[in-house]
């Protein structure tokens, strides 16, 4: 029941950012440099011809006016037609997003299942051997830029061991035929359409770009870990359970663990939204066809209404992103339900 | 006389640090008889808690423990030995209770982590042993109280929590390191009595660690007074509630302390702070705010008088 009021309430705190970002990416569509009625008239256009461009446009009504179009499109669900794919930009995002999310997620895993141990291993062992080792590759992780990870590891295990994939795109489509689009997520679409040879090429082609963006993600997960549990094994709950006698692998696991998820959660949800964002560099050396690269060329090709899209969904997406953390938050602990 | 169930003499703590060795404690002797209240008094920084950690083999990697013998129910208290007993035969209770219980786990469970960890119940039945727990401390409805967070509840009664879970396995003894503190008066009472009325029927020592020697006073057998990691004097309660100390020391502590009647200027500040316990001390810690001292107070040993049967001062010149 306080869960249910938990998420109600979290939801309709939500309303005000969402509004708020509908307004600003209308505001930053017309604050961008450059006139949209002058590119789409084309390169040989007369004044006149661009005049009556903007007009079609509704560029030449009042910004109120234009503002309660804009919102009538989004309630229809139209975000408008890119100029460069020529398709709608919803459709175009949609079909780009999930190959972004799940590049994102492994990389998350990764982090996570690295990351974590990492942490609780340095924690209880502050000043020693591993504590260092922890520090070292997490100032490595966090030092080196992910684009440069990204093609050291194309070069030493495509080019010279040879044994990654090639790093073009989610699944190597001379061999494999993609699988019906179900969920956008390749492995679990290969899963679905029963294809195990199509899911390991997938498998394969995800490794690397996901470790090379994972790296990045690891130094803050596993830096908040270590703080965290430093913090629960020194505090006085963890001494009470010491003085009960309670077994080690209780007190780190149940007790000081459990303790220190609520900062991580934090941090996670911060260190998502940060690679979804970051991640446009790996699309790139890795030819993978996520929303970040859709996004730098329509921010290169001046394609406005593409560019407002991704601000909108990116947008849309980490309000959502906190909804989750919040509601995983109250989860793992019983005092942030009574003060969303 | 049956042998004390607690015994250590010539305990000594020293900590290092990065400014230097600390040290802690020094010549700690104390018996606890079985089922006897002892009090350990003395102001913050005294060495009270230090002592119980050391007790529980509770200290972080910097402490440099060096006992000539400790033994506990005729066994010898060593890191090994201590750990199989802690939660079952020895147990402790801590000040601020709320922040010293788990603040995500519902109170009923961690009382039962502590019923499975030392077995006394098969786990199936834990569940009614954890609510016989909480209602043996007179919580009032245990079965509705088993879901509460820590937060949910009162200071009195997280404290209440921590003497059912830290008596849930029967211990034949319990440290109580500053129960009350952070409690108003009459929960103060509440607590005290429980522990009090508990330790009497189980035959139970409790070592009470406090500030308050009034307190102390009415709840205690005997009290220890310590001062700078020294064992200044020792005495029954007796002697205490008649303000019969011979230590310079004990009886500035004992004029601090808030009789009824007292108007706010008889209460007597004790001067100075504690000595720092880095580099060389005099033999006699409190010679430095004491009025009585003088020059031969530095050199050790120091005599121990006997006032009487169970009294000791540790002073070269008593009251």
């Amino acid at each position: 029941m306080t869960m249910l009021i938990t998420i109600l309430r979290r939801l309709l705190s939500a309303i005000p950012s969402v509004l708020g970002v509908i307004v600003v990416t209308f505001l930053l569509a017309r604050a961008l440099p450059g006139d949209p009625a002058a590119f789409y008239a084309g390169a040989s256009a007369t004044p006149e011809s661009i005049a009556e461009v903007r007009s079609q446009l509704g560029l030449d009504r009042p910004l109120l006016l234009q503002f309660a179009d804009y919102v009538g499109d989004l309630l229809h669900g139209d975000l408008g037609h890119s100029v460069s794919s020529g398709q709608a930009v919803l459709s175009d995002l949609l079909t780009r997003l999930p190959a972004s999310v799940e590049l994102t997620l492994a990389a998350l895993v990764f982090a996570l299942v690295v990351g974590m141990p990492l942490g609780v291993w340095a924690a209880t062992r502050p000043g020693s051997f591993v504590d260092h080792a922890c520090r070292l590759l997490v100032t490595l992780g966090a030092a080196f830029p992910t684009f440069f990870t990204a093609l050291v590891f194309v070069y030493a295990f495509y080019y010279r061991l040879d044994i990654a994939p090639e790093p073009l795109g989610r699944l190597n489509e001379i061999y494999f035929v993609a699988p019906p689009q179900v969920t956008g997520f390749m492995l679990i679409d290969t899963l679905l359409a029963g294809d195990m040879e199509a899911f390991r090429s997938a498998f394969g082609h995800l490794v690397l770009p996901s470790i090379s963006l994972g790296l990045f993600a690891l130094a803050p997960i596993a830096r908040v870990t270590r703080a965290a549990m430093l913090e629960a094994l020194g505090s006085d709950y963890c001494r009470t359970a010491r003085a009960m006698g309670l077994s080690g692998r209780h007190i780190l696991f149940t007790t000081a663990l459990r303790n220190a998820t609520l900062p991580i959660l934090n941090v996670l949800g911060m260190v998502f939204s940060f690679l979804l964002g970051a991640n446009v560099l790996i699309e790139k050396v890795f030819a993978w066809p996520g929303i970040g690269a859709y996004a730098v060329n329509a921010v290169i090709s001046s394609d406005y209404a593409a560019v407002q899209g991704f601000v909108l969904m990116m947008a849309l997406l980490f309000i959502f992103l906190n909804l989750v953390v919040d509601l995983m938050a109250s989860i793992a602990d019983p005092r942030v339900r009574y003060d969303v | 006389m049956r042998p004390p169930l607690l015994s250590i003499s010539g305990l000594d703590l020293d900590f290092r640090t990065r400014s230097g060795t600390v040290k802690a404690l020094e010549g700690i002797d104390l018996d606890l008889a079985r089922g006897e209240i002892l009090g350990i008094v003395g102001e913050s920084g005294s060495g009270k808690s230090v002592l119980s950690f050391a007790i529980m083999g509770l200290l972080d990697g910097a402490a440099d423990l060096r006992v000539a013998n400790m033994t506990f129910g005729g066994m010898s208290l060593d890191a090994g030995t201590v750990a199989e007993m802690r939660g079952r035969e020895l147990s402790m209770i801590f000040q601020s209770p709320r922040t010293a219980l788990n603040p995500i786990r519902k109170i009923g469970r961690q009382i039962e982590d502590v019923l499975v960890r030392h077995g006394p119940v098969p786990r199936r039945k834990a569940r009614a042993a954890a609510i016989a727990a909480l209602a043996q401390v007179r919580i009032p409805d245990p079965e509705r109280r088993y879901d509460a967070y820590p937060f949910e509840l009162s200071g009195g009664m997280c404290q209440r929590v921590m003497i059912a879970m830290a008596l849930a396995c029967n211990p034949t003894m319990l440290i109580a390191d500053e129960p009350t503190t952070g409690l108003d008066v009459t929960t103060q009472a509440v607590v005290m009595d429980l522990i009090r009325d508990i330790a009497r029927d189980r035959q139970m020592s409790v070592m009470l660690i406090t500030h308050d020697l009034a307190l102390a006073g009415e709840y205690c057998d005997r009290v220890l007074v310590m001062h700078a990691g020294h064992i200044v004097e020792t005495a029954g309660v007796a002697d205490i509630a008649a303000g019969d100390l011979h230590h310079p020391y004990s009886q500035r502590l004992f004029a601090a302390t808030p009789a009824s009647s007292d108007s706010l200027d008889d209460l007597a500040a004790i001067p100075g702070t504690l000595p720092d316990l880095r580099g060389t001390l005099p033999a006699c810690r409190y010679m430095g705010r004491c009025d009585r001292a003088r020059p031969d107070c530095a050199e050790g040993p120091l005599p121990c008088h006997r006032p009487s049967a169970d009294h000791t001062v540790l002073c070269r010149y008593p009251l």
